[in-house]
């Protein structure tokens, strides 16, 4: 492994992580046509999702269109205002801040967008759309502003001496240099890069990834990466969490992720992606279809989200929602019927465990267990074989 | 069904003959900045039932070429040349009058964006109607028969009902969906797909890849698959043709392309993209630079200015004279470029970048 950056980092227990989201929610009310505008519903676009993110790593999002994660990334940036839940930023819960308060936070966790075309300004050059945050926070003399303007583009392989031209002279790729060099302006601790390449062509994406590792690498930032591309995520984040329909389905660390998916969803995601190498050696896995579309986040179904579309389905999935139960020592994931391809199990494993029958009727004989549902991975988990909470 | 008045050639004269076949076709469109070579001297044939995919970066030309064999390009402001027959008859220069006959009747099109490809005021069993009643003399009620039927086809529930949707009424895949059924109504030989599914999510890409795959089988359509994403063309494609420049670089049968390709260019797109499994220390080498303007392409090999192996290549002759398109490891594999042994070369790369752990 020459990676060091990619490798999880050990953490002295009791320091916190850099981010810790919890509970968090955001629920965009959709108001009525009357002149009171009385909001009439709600697009449930993030519903109650938890992660945590240690310093100078990477955690990938990845899901379809939908699910929620551009979202949570505008709501860890602070670009939305979250219905519920906390975000901890080194401990200090920023859903509640006031504009002022936020101020230094802002300088902590910067974005970058996906369209490289729209998310920067046509009228402004260069120096001034990198200089802009360094001016704004005061962090560098007047007179210094351009030097290290220069520095950035520098780094983020550009030429210098083109501070004073317009976006509109640069291609994508180089705008999306651009964007990477206006979020590093400010040396921040936390990236948030949603789609960050999926506009850009295949031989410029790589060049852009690479950019990414080598910031990574070279200031230690931390990656929110969202994405939508499998393979690219997979390169990119030791840690991915998959979203459907606002919630997080799947949790794990990249090998067990891509090599023993334990919900359905992650499964067919899987197995749709079409990659090269696969399809040349004939070594394809089976593509599992998935029938249907995503039903609304108006309106979404009741207990599991994906059962409408699953094919492991049973009546306690409609009656109870699947908690997201930490199954290995980096694995979570939301099921009633957790395993394997072609493994899962016939009755479900969280009957037990929720206090409900194996229909998802209440059980007054059975009694439900404390189950570990903090933000990060615990030390004691459920063992899926055996039925039993296992500690490590 | 031949109540067209521009009836097909007899097709299948002799089995092998291909449906479609272009050769040395070049497009130019004349700009305020100068002449702008979109596509130069491109050849290369589609046999029935076969499904060739067209790779290539933004600006390569690859949706310039099949835009032309639909006659798209406006013919005052565009230079074309070569030849361009569909069952053996030249339809480079067809008048508007026949290409309007062949449009959407032999050769249908499916665009990237379904959103902006459907009229929003019409619904989409009205549009699917007239693509239909304007190849064929009958009712509006047949027609709308017909509309039902297809959007059956390609998988839309209750299309009985959903006939009378508009298109914003429809999800993302539902629309690319009923945009193949608007394509396929008058069961053409040949479909382009320009990025059919680039603006959809995986697991519905995969379900209108099937559904392709299917029709295709069931019609014998050929299908010209345009897209950057190699995964796809690896999964669906029998032939490929790369194309940079304007030109095409690498040009064969899709596993003997995919397995042994043999010029940088094609070298540099499989390295810049990341294996679902494989080892996510070997790192991605990207092309360096950019693609090459238009408005006056490079001297000699288009990719010259981004390509690594060029020192390999005695006198310079990379950025002085344009290699042909030449036969590599079998004959129906094409490959434009001047070096030598770009299979030693190419397995070197692949021990190279295995080895870097």
């Amino acid at each position: 492994m020459t990676h060091a950056l990619t490798e999880p980092v050990e953490r002295a227990t009791g320091e916190q992580p850099l981010l810790e989201v919890s509970g968090l929610k955001m629920h965009f009310p959709i108001k009525g046509a009357g002149i009171l505008q009385r909001t009439v519903a709600h697009v449930k676009a993030v519903d109650g999702i938890s992660f945590t993110l240690e310093r100078g790593q990477s955690l990938g999002l990845v899901g379809e269109s939908g699910c929620g994660k551009s979202t949570t990334g505008r709501l860890i940036s602070r670009l939305y205002e979250a219905t519920e839940g906390s975000i901890n930023f080194e401990g200090q819960d920023i859903t509640k801040l006031s504009r002022k308060d936020l101020m230094p936070i802002r300088r902590e966790i910067q974005m970058i967008f996906q369209d490289p075309y729209s998310s920067l300004n046509p009228r402004h050059t260069v120096g001034t759309i990198v200089g802009t945050p360094l001016v704004t926070h005061n962090v560098v003399p007047k007179g210094k502003v351009l030097a290290r303007v220069q520095e950035l583009l520098e780094f983020v392989g550009l030429n210098p001496e083109h501070y004073n031209r317009y976006p509109s002279e640069f291609s994508g790729g180089q705008r999306q240099r651009i964007g990477i060099a206006r979020a590093l302006a400010l040396q921040p601790k936390l990236l948030v890069a949603d789609e960050p390449v999926s506009a850009l062509d295949v031989s410029i994406q790589a060049q852009v990834v690479n950019l990414l590792q080598e910031v990574q690498k070279e200031f230690g930032v931390a990656f929110l990466f969202i994405a939508h591309d499998l393979s690219i995520v997979r390169y990119f984040c030791p840690e991915i969490a998959v979203m459907y329909l606002g919630r997080i389905v799947e949790i794990a660390d990249r090998e067990t992720l891509y090599e023993h998916p334990h919900h359905p969803y992650t499964q067919a995601l899987l197995s749709a992606a079409p990659d090269v190498k696969q399809a040349v050696t004939g070594e394809r896995r089976e593509r599992i279809m998935l029938t249907g579309d995503v039903p609304s986040p108006i309106n979404p179904p009741s207990g599991c989200s994906f059962r409408t579309r699953c094919r492991l389905a049973q009546e306690i999935c409609a009656k109870v929602e699947p908690p997201l139960l930490q199954i290995g020592p980096r694995h979570k994931v939301a099921c009633h019927f957790p395993g394997e391809l072609g493994k899962a199990p016939e009755k479900p494993v969280t009957s037990r465990l929720l206090g409900v029958d194996d229909h998802g009727a209440p059980d007054p004989g059975a009694t439900p267990v404390e189950l570990p549902t903090g933000p990060s991975f615990g030390e004691t988990w459920f063992d899926l074989e055996n039925r039993t909470i296992h500690i490590a | 069904m031949s109540t067209a008045p521009f009836t097909p050639a007899p097709a299948g004269t002799s089995p092998a003959a291909p449906l479609l076949e272009i050769s040395h076709l070049s497009v130019r469109f004349p700009t305020a900045d100068g002449l702008v070579n979109a596509v130069t001297d491109l050849s290369y044939t589609v046999k029935a039932g076969q499904t060739l995919g067209i790779v290539g970066e933004s600006g390569s030309g690859k949706s310039v070429s099949s835009m032309a064999v639909l006659g798209l390009h406006d013919r005052a402001r565009t230079h074309m040349e070569g030849s361009i027959k569909l069952n053996g008859r030249e339809i480079l220069n067809a008048d508007e009058h026949d290409m309007r006959r062949i449009r959407g009747r032999e050769i249908a099109m499916i665009f990237q964006d379904a959103l902006t490809a459907l009229h929003p005021f019409y619904t989409i069993g009205d549009q699917i109607s007239e693509a239909y009643r304007f190849h064929h003399n009958v009712s509006k009620q047949v027609a709308r028969k017909r509309a039902v039927e297809m959007l059956d086809r390609v998988g839309i529930p209750q299309p009985d009902r959903r006939v009378d949707d508009y298109p914003h009424q429809f999800s993302g895949g539902m629309r690319q969906r009923a945009m193949i059924a608007m394509a396929l109504v008058n069961d053409p030989t040949l479909l382009i797909a320009d990025e059919p599914t680039t603006a959809l999510d995986v697991t519905v890409q995969a379900q209108i890849l099937d559904l392709l795959a299917d029709l295709q089988r069931e019609f014998g359509s050929a299908i010209i698959l345009i897209t950057h994403d190699l995964g796809v063309i690896a999964e669906v494609a029998d032939d490929v043709l790369v194309m940079y420049g304007g030109r095409a670089v690498e040009r064969g049968p899709a596993h003997e392309i995919l397995s042994h390709p043999s010029m940088p260019y094609t070298w540099g797109l499989l390295s810049s993209i990341p294996d679902i499994d494989g080892d996510v220390d070997i790192p991605l080498v990207p092309i360096p630079g950019t693609p090459p303007s238009l408005l006056n392409p490079p001297s000699g090999c288009p990719f010259h200015p981004r390509c690594t192996y060029k020192d390999l290549v005695a006198d310079d002759l990379c950025s002085t004279v344009l290699p042909d398109l030449l036969p590599a490891r079998t004959p129906d594999h094409l490959r434009r470029c001047h070096i030598q042994n770009p299979d030693a070369i190419y397995n070197r790369l692949t021990e190279l970048r295995e080895a870097h752990q």
